[in-house]
């Protein structure tokens, strides 16, 4: 650690630190009572602390909790909200299960699950109670759970060899890393066997059995120290974390890397959790390689190649699968890739001829600076049968009989010709027919081709003939000849034929994802591309394809897009639609819901999930690692079209709204235009002429003149209103914010209103705390000047009317109010309304200034109120938020 | 004045033309129009008028643009007229070097007020060390300001607010252009510093805060220094 620079924190660290931190905010807790065996006291005190946590008024409930008729714990489940079970009926038997529904649709801020190890009975969501718990704290429910160190994948081989029992039931690592807490539940072993003897761990008489088998005290304290130490490191690491300021488990600090090597046998599991543990302690990343061989895997080999990957997977590596012929040369080629340091390898159980011994020794000649790590084989573990592990014979009996058959052929139709042709010609045609078998076969027919044609040339060729035995030297060195040529040849054209199919192999999969993205850039629209999609994915994986698509507001369309070759049932749309929401694959071969047809894969979209692919094969057999990665390429490679196109889409609409904003605002400033001009000219030309004294010369002549310009005025108001209400009713009001001082607002609306105001009081009354506002001068100052000229328009001369500004909590008030007659109070709710008019109103106006004053103070987020007041006179009230004010001025405005 | 100054009209609505034509010759102008941006630019150049008054809606080129040329050789005082009543476009031109602005329809009084206003000569510091407005006293070489008989005392930056008004007289300033002067280019974003030191400033210069008569607001757009003396 002391060689560590913690100085400079790493930017790319810090960005994975935000994006996980991101990722935390949204997720539940997971906080885990963890024990070094059963019997500590998990359980009670995980109960305990959720009592006192329910008594602080946390929303808790008991999602599953078994008390192994232990008194003390069932005691303490009273009281507490559970959930009910869901019960399964498995082979006559019924099973208890945690009800995950149940648990999501009542979604309390915790819920308690108990042993996070536990397996879900057949028919279950998941396959283990631990992803239940994961898909639960995905949405955002904290979680309580327990688990024994027995449990974690990566010492479940030391417990093995300590207890001498084998852990089925095992959680991965991520989880406990992932927890928010652990509590360790520690009691001595001691203290623990007085427990077992007292019967409070297991309540039957299995108990005695249990003690003797596993509760040894020498067990007790290598599982008591390896708990122990596992919370110790972890708190090591958060130390070191909290001084280099980053909290992820995931960053490596010494940028050192390793490569674990596994193959499609169980041996390699001892790699991968050695592999794991190396890397945890060297703070480095590793990355597990498989390199896929032409040979065809039998079914349980892919069974367990797909164990051991989804292990490393669990155990946080990052898998790689690659192909070549030779292992060695593949795996060092990785290496340089990867820029590891170190290679892990299994340690083969025999030494001469064998595969394995041929891999170290190959890796060991070519790894110069790679350090190689040849890793132990568990004694548990190995009785397993060799042959299962060894590649099946490639060749079945159908073509070894053909080779013979062909071969013998071939000898019995030179027969008759031999005595134009001389026996030693027969040797070379039969050399050619045994070089061509490999054109079909493999290299163990092509020898047996080559034997049965020695042997046949020998016998019915080689004189004495239809005896085995030869005269002449000569003969004998040919017939031995022939052998050995033709097994070389046989050989050397089956192991050329190997490597072209590897590469075929290779290529038919980049030709594949070719011929994809090609005809999925050339699709012009959605529903080409999933055409294009299905059409391509029947194409190459001879399966049937659905696409259920989600729509604008995020929520999944209810049927499968039309281009689909099947429809999912609707039991096949619900493990769709789990997909959807999870983002993440399930249905058949995964963990989630693997009783489905298909198999179901999300496609991921920026904001919210894209879609979902479901794949249903037409044969029984699965997929190959590679074939699966290829569809998963594919399946990457559709989300991004659907997307693009999604995103093109988006665009046309934006510049369709632009594009039609832009008319409007032509328009509009066009008819502003058209409207103003004579108005301007009129009550320009009538100024002018009240100036003039040749017309203006007379008293009538004024008056006229006058009356123009009053007419022109009220026009122009008019018109003004008539704008705003269009430019309201359109949408096109955005406020222009900027900070303004309320009292310049009223005193320039006041300005501007003084002819109108001319026979009115006016007052204003500005309290001291009112702070500058975020607002647009002008809609605020032509509301204000709305609501004061309505006051003067709908009052008796001599009416007083007043101004008053305060703050009230979160609200600047602004009230204008009169004492004149007050609003009638039956249209109290209507004198927003557009064209309203007050029925004894003394002038006209447009019957839309107030519904424009109110318009435009809604655009602020504000509202406007009318009310008459209780001395008599209406008062109008805008309440305008303070959210953005700014408090503390230097000196303060007022 | 030694003759009668010309004023060039742009504006591409012969009746808003003729108006100001008619409005303008009877208070003494000599007045040449132009019915298209383009025009416009190339008798500004022509006719080398005293006063440019530009219409911001032309059918061949952007008010803003006809401004910007025009400003690229010359300092002729530009009083822009509008029908838009938006405010940015205002400012736009404003920042972009125009003088004044007048929203249409406008009374004539305060046309001619405005144009007289960009008329007339803006005396240097040197020449007019002491500014009169209404019964405030601005003594640039003392740096001492009096209202009455009063001394009012001004912090820097009021002070230098001051200053910049008084040498701007009868111009409107922007909110943008006052913090750029004041402040510098970085606090462009920080407009309510103008809000806060005007009110200061005013509270210690005007009669009455809220009813101001030498600093004017103008409408979501900036500050005036009165130099009307029909104001009083």
């Amino acid at each position: 650690m002391s060689d560590r620079d913690y100085s400079r924190p790493d930017p790319d660290a810090l960005l994975r630190i935000l994006k996980k931190e991101d990722e935390r905010s949204g997720k539940g807790k997971l906080k885990i009572f963890f024990g070094m065996c059963a019997g500590v006291g998990k359980t009670y005190a995980m109960l305990s602390e959720a009592r006192e946590v329910v008594t602080k008024g946390t929303d808790l409930v008991v999602g599953y909790v078994e008390t192994h008729n232990r008194m003390e714990t069932a005691e303490l489940v009273l009281g507490l909200e559970v959930i009910p079970r869901k019960r399964i009926e498995y082979r006559e038997t019924v099973l208890e299960e945690m009800d995950i529904d149940a648990v999501l649709a009542r979604k309390p801020k915790v819920v308690l699950v108990d042993e996070l190890a536990h397996t879900n009975a057949p028919g279950s969501r998941h396959a283990r109670r631990y992803q239940d718990v994961l898909e639960i704290l995905e949405n955002g429910i904290d979680v309580y759970t327990t688990l024994n160190v027995q449990h974690l994948e990566s010492r479940a081989d030391t417990v093995a060899q300590i207890t001498g029992s084998i852990v089925r039931e095992t959680v991965p690592d991520s989880i406990f890393d992932a927890a928010e807490e652990i509590r360790v539940i520690d009691i001595s072993p001691d203290e623990l066997a007085k427990r077992l003897q007292e019967g409070k761990v297991y309540t039957s008489e299995r108990s005695q059995q249990a003690v003797e088998n596993f509760f040894k005290k020498g067990n007790l304290s290598a599982l008591r120290e390896m708990s122990l130490r596992l919370t110790a490191e972890r708190v090591d690491r958060q130390v070191r974390e909290y001084r280099q300021g980053q909290r992820t488990a995931a960053t490596w600090k010494s940028g050192q890397r390793l490569i674990a090597a596994i193959s499609p046998s169980p041996h390699s599991v001892p790699v991968i959790r050695w592999a794991r543990r190396v890397s945890h302690t060297m703070d480095a990343s590793w990355v597990v390689v498989y390199v896929e061989q032409a040979d065809k895997l039998s079914e349980e080999q892919r069974e367990q190649l797909a164990k051991n990957m989804k292990l490393a997977r669990e155990l946080g590596a990052e898998v790689v699968t690659t192909s070549g012929v030779n292992i060695a040369d593949s795996l060092i080629r990785v290496a340089r890739e990867q820029n590891a340091s170190q290679i892990l390898v299994g340690k083969p159980d025999r030494f001469v001829f064998s595969r394995a011994a041929r891999l170290i020794d190959d890796l060991m000649k070519r790894s110069t600076d790679i350090d190689i790590y040849i890793v132990g084989q568990e004694t548990g573990r190995t009785k397993r049968k060799m042959s299962s592990i060894l590649p099946k014979p490639q060749s079945t009996p159908v073509h070894y009989l053909a080779a013979f058959a062909f071969v013998l052929l071939a000898a019995l139709i030179c027969y008759p010709f031999q005595d134009f042709i001389g026996y030693r010609t027969v040797s070379f045609i039969l050399l050619l027919v045994v070089s061509l078998l490999p054109l079909q076969l493999g290299p163990g027919p092509t020898v047996l081709g080559a034997a049965v044609g020695a042997l046949s040339w020998d016998f019915l060729f080689i004189p004495p003939r239809f005896t085995f035995s030869i005269n002449n030297l000569e003969d004998s060195l040919l017939a031995a000849m022939f052998f050995l040529v033709a097994t070389v040849t046989g050989v050397l054209s089956a192991r050329v034929r190997k490597r072209e199919r590897i590469i075929k192999q290779r290529e038919a999969r980049t030709s594949a994802l070719f011929f994809l993205t090609k005809d999925l850039s050339s699709a012009h629209s959605q529903d080409e591309v999933i055409r294009t999609a299905v059409s391509n994915i029947k194409k190459y994986f001879d399966a049937d394809v659905a696409f259920i698509l989600g729509d604008a507001e995020g929520e999944m369309a209810a049927e499968a897009h039309d281009a689909s070759s099947f429809h999912p049932d609707s039991k096949e749309y619900s493990v769709a639609a789990w997909v959807y929401w999870n983002e993440t694959k399930a249905g058949k071969n995964t963990d989630t819901l693997p009783s489905a047809q298909a198999t179901y894969f999300p496609m991921s979209g920026p904001r919210y999930p894209l879609g979902v692919v479901g794949v249903k094969l037409n044969y029984d057999t699965d997929l190959t690692i590679d074939q699966e990665t290829l569809l998963e390429n594919f399946i990457s490679q559709i989300t991004s079209a659907i997307e693009r196109e999604l995103l093109n889409d988006i665009n046309r609409k934006s510049i369709v709204v632009a594009e039609s904003e832009r008319l409007y605002k032509t328009l509009f400033n066009s008819i502003s235009h058209e409207f103003r001009t004579p108005i301007a000219t009129i009550m320009g030309v009538s100024e002018n002429l009240q100036q003039e004294n040749g017309v203006a010369g007379s008293a009538s002549g004024q008056a006229h003149l006058n009356e123009i310009r009053v007419a022109a005025e009220r026009l122009n108001r008019l018109v003004a209103n008539l704008l705003d209400m269009t430019r309201l009713e359109s949408g096109m009001i955005q406020p222009r914010l900027d900070w303004c001082d309320v009292r310049d607002i009223i005193n320039h609306a006041l300005k501007n209103l003084e002819k109108e105001l001319e026979g009115h009081k006016v007052t204003v009354g500005i309290a001291d705390s009112v702070p500058l506002l975020k607002l647009d001068f002008g809609l605020i100052e032509q509301a204000l000047a709305n609501l004061i000229h309505n006051a003067a328009l709908h009052t008796p001369a001599g009416t007083d009317i007043s101004i008053d500004v305060s703050v009230k909590e979160d609200k600047c008030i602004v009230a204008v109010s009169d004492n004149g007659p007050g609003l009638p109070e039956d249209d109290l709710d209507r004198v927003f309304d557009k064209f309203y008019r007050a029925s004894k109103g003394r002038t006209g106006g447009t019957g839309l200034g107030l519904t424009i004053a109110k318009g435009f103070i809604e655009a602020h987020h504000g509202t406007l109120g009318a009310a008459n007041r209780p001395k008599g006179g209406a008062e109008f009230t805008v309440k305008l938020p303070l959210s953005t004010r700014i408090s503390d001025q230097p000196g303060g405005i007022a | 004045m030694s003759g009668s100054p010309v004023v060039l009209v742009i504006d591409d609505e012969a009746q808003i033309r003729r108006l100001l034509e008619l409005t303008l010759e009877s208070n003494g102008y000599k007045v040449r129009s132009a019915a298209a941006g383009k025009e416009g630019i190339t008798k500004t150049a022509s006719e080398r008028p005293e006063l440019v008054i530009l219409d911001l809606g032309l059918p061949d080129l952007d008010g803003v643009e006809v401004l910007k040329k025009i400003r690229e050789w010359s300092a002729v005082p530009v009083l822009v007229l509008s029908v838009r009543s938006s405010e940015n476009d205002i400012i736009a031109c404003l920042d972009a070097g125009a003088d004044d602005y007048l929203t249409k329809p406008f009374r004539t009084g305060e046309l001619l007020a405005r144009v007289r206003n960009a008329l007339r000569h803006r005396p240097s510091l040197q020449e007019t060390p002491v500014f009169v407005i209404r019964d405030l006293q601005i003594d640039l070489s003392a740096r001492t300001v009096k209202k009455g008989k009063q001394n009012v005392k001004l912090t820097a930056t009021e002070y230098a607010l001051m200053v910049l008004f008084v040498r701007n007289a009868g111009r409107v300033l922007t909110h943008n252009y006052i913090l750029e002067q004041i402040w510098g280019p970085a606090f462009s974003e920080e407009s309510q510093y103008t809000r806060v030191y005007v009110g200061q400033l005013r509270k210690k210069i005007e009669d009455d805060p809220a009813d101001p008569k030498i600093i004017m607001t103008e409408s979501g757009i900036g500050y005036r220094l009165t130099t009307e003396p029909d104001s009083i």
